[in-house]
């Protein structure tokens, strides 16, 4: 890194930057080399950083008001609507905040499959964005809970009853998450807790997929190791700061329209009918995010094997590094993966789409060919393609004309540099 | 800025399919009369509300509790805004139980502004066992409850028909062409001349069953005038200065060659 020489202009910068080396930190902040062909895909990692934050103060003031209890909850979040200062806004910030949120991560994350972000040296980048996401989704789901409407309790329930699945253990399991033996009271106050808790958990963990981030730096859409600084890259301020402020200023425009115009459209209706243990909804559907899971979860006729498959859904995101063998990092010289790629997108999208339907007849079957395609992408074609495809030429440097020769041999020079 | 409408289109693609897989199968068409108040400068209509606010408390709230609203609502910038005065006389027709005094006693007085509306039954069982078993949902978010929202809630009360031949209803059981399942245990609430409007207006089923579902779009939303009016400003004060931010960046990235 280029800014070890640092040093503050002042005798009191000086002082302090020698005890605590803050002025350092925004120093190599400042000046951190970054591609300069950065596209507006990469702009989704400052909106998701605003979306935490956003979520953590307007969550603050929601809790102010808030009252976890079965009997009060409902009410109180009435409350919040008609007859506290701007909790309206507070509200529908909080709620539709986090489907931005998630609109942001999952368009963050097809980038990072898209350009290879994943690979080496970025494997703990990834795997610490895995954990976040997981958190996120847990996060979600538990806040989802706290209104206490229908929705709310009997999404509660069908997710925690999936834990029942386990052998031997699971009806102690989802009793002990209950704090009873069903949905009620206790459930609702721990994940009150725990929806608070975690916020801070992801905060943290943000701070380290950044540091993480800062160590190789970042990946780019030509998938090379740039050197750094060069005439390759740019100071992180001005230029990257702009930018990640005007995709940010599009986002909030799109934000708003959700926000002031159609604040309930991604939520479901019977939410704003009191939780009742004695009426269960038609549909019980999670919110649009967790979709694909949840239908990956109902295409297995087995319980215990349909959460297991929900889950090694996510895991196998996790060991992705080591499943895609390809030493190109780029889909653009990667003709055969960026097929498949787009076919995986579709894939989640279509999962995404049955999960919000009844799972029965041709539903049921496009579940369970789609649930089938997931696994197969990852753990069958990854690995395949690695070894197989013939990938394009790859440019040794963004200035520099592409070479000629094998590309592979290019990544391998550029590996032993490292 | 070429480079950045990909991603932006994508953006879009992605939110239509969010919302295309919230809006679920609805299998009979809503009637869609037209709300004063949806679209980007939607407002209520005072007069509306107000006599939605009668048809309310003359018809539904014989049945229908309201339980999260308080009569000072009533006289709130953005709802059917009584004058104050209106509103205490309002509050005051109905009798609240208070207490206990400072001898232990359960009492009752007048209404205020600052109490809750009162609701016709002391609780949810007695609330379902006079209704033949079917609990009168309380109104306070009931347009926000339903999918469909207003259009759904006007298209039942004007949906009332005589069964198709073939179906039998039992007692107490009415044949609804909007209702999930077209049987409701409500029997037809507004019927011609139901109530007699304050203010002179032909209270037609079509006319009642407007006014009653604004009045409770506003219920259910209380500050959805104040919510476009600052969306309104948001959005604008956002586009301004993104635009500026985008010739601010431009002017910075001429340094490099690159285009952003």
């Amino acid at each position: 890194m280029s800014d070890h020489e640092y040093t503050p202009k002042s005798k009191l910068g000086k002082w302090f930057n020698d005890r605590l080396p803050l002025l350092t930190l925004s120093n190599h902040l400042q000046e951190y080399p970054t591609p300069k062909n950065l596209n507006y895909w990469w702009t989704f990692g400052g909106i998701l950083t605003f979306c935490l934050i956003t979520q953590i103060v307007t969550g603050l003031i929601l809790a102010m008001h808030y009252v976890a209890s079965a009997d009060l909850a409902f009410g109180s979040v009435e409350h919040i609507m008609r007859d506290v200062n701007y909790g309206w806004l507070m509200r529908y910030v909080h709620a539709n905040g986090a489907s931005m949120f998630f609109l942001a991560v999952y368009i963050h994350i097809f980038r990072s499959l898209y350009y290879g972000s994943y690979k080496s040296p970025r494997e703990v980048i990834w795997i610490i964005g895995m954990i976040i996401y997981f958190l996120m989704m847990a996060t979600a789901f538990m806040g989802y809970v706290l209104p206490w409407g229908q929705m709310s309790f009997w999404g509660a329930t069908v997710i925690t009853n999936l834990f029942s699945a386990i052998p031997f253990v699971g009806e102690s399991v989802t009793n002990w998450l209950w704090g009873g033996y069903a949905v009620d009271n206790p459930t609702l106050t721990r994940f009150y807790s725990l929806h608070y808790l975690f916020p801070f958990l992801i905060f943290g963990l943000v701070i380290l997929h950044i540091w993480a981030l800062h160590v190789p730096g970042n990946n780019n859409p030509i998938g090379i190791d740039l050197k750094k600084p060069s005439k390759d890259t740019v100071p992180f301020h001005p230029y990257i700061v702009i930018k990640d402020l005007f995709a940010l200023l599009i986002f909030l425009i799109v934000f708003a329209f959700f926000v002031f115009y159609s604040p309930n459209i991604l939520g479901h209706a019977d939410n704003y009918i009191e939780a009742n243990p004695l009426v269960t909804p038609a549909h019980i559907v999670p919110e649009w995010y967790l979709l694909p899971f949840y239908a990956i979860l109902r295409s297995i006729p087995d319980k215990l094997f349909g959460v297991i498959a929900m889950f090694a859904a996510i895991f196998v995101l996790v060991i992705l590094p080591w499943l895609d063998t390809s030493k190109v990092r780029s889909a653009i010289f990667r003709p055969l993966y960026k097929q498949f790629y787009w076919f995986l997108v579709a894939d989640v999208l279509i999962l995404g789409y049955v999960g919000a339907m009844p799972a029965e007849g041709l539903y049921l079957l496009v579940a369970r060919v789609a649930t089938a395609y997931y696994f197969l992408h990852f753990l069958v074609i990854l690995p395949i393609l690695g070894a197989k495809e013939k990938t394009l030429d790859v440019p040794l440097s963004l200035t520099e004309p592409i070479l000629g020769g094998s590309p592979k041999e290019a990544m391998v020079k550029k590996n032993k540099e490292i | 800025m070429k480079n950045f409408f990909k991603p932006f289109l994508i953006l879009m693609i992605f939110l239509s399919y969010s919302f295309s897989s919230t809006a679920a199968e609805q299998s009979q068409k809503l009637l869609e009369p037209g709300w004063s108040f949806k679209g980007f400068f939607g407002k209520f209509d005072r007069a509306q509300l107000q006599r939605g606010y009668q048809v309310y408390t003359e018809v539904c709230a014989a049945c229908h509790s309201m339980k999260y609203l308080s009569y000072r609502n009533l006289s709130q910038p953005g709802g059917p805004e009584f004058s104050e005065q209106q509103a205490k006389i309002i509050a005051s027709q109905f009798e609240i139980t208070d207490g206990p005094n400072s001898d232990g006693e359960m009492f009752t007085r007048p209404g205020r502004l600052s109490d809750k509306f009162v609701g016709p039954y002391p609780n949810e069982q007695a609330a379902t066992a006079a209704n033949g078993g079917a609990y009168p949902p309380d109104m306070s978010v009931l347009v926000k409850a339903r999918k469909g929202g207003a259009d759904y809630i006007y298209s039942v009360l004007m949906g009332y028909e005589d069964p198709p031949p073939g179906i039998i209803l039992d007692d107490g059981v009415y044949y609804n062409k909007y209702m999930p399942g077209n049987k409701i245990k409500m029997s037809q609430p507004l019927m011609e001349g139901a109530v007699e409007y304050i203010d002179g207006t032909v209270s037609s089923e079509d006319q009642m069953s407007k006014d009653v579902v604004a009045f409770l779009a506003w219920a259910a939303e209380p500050h959805l005038e104040a919510r476009h009016k600052i969306g309104f400003r948001a959005i604008i004060y956002l586009l301004i200065i993104t635009v500026l931010v985008y010739f601010s960046m431009k002017k910075l990235w001429s340094r490099i060659e690159t285009k952003v």
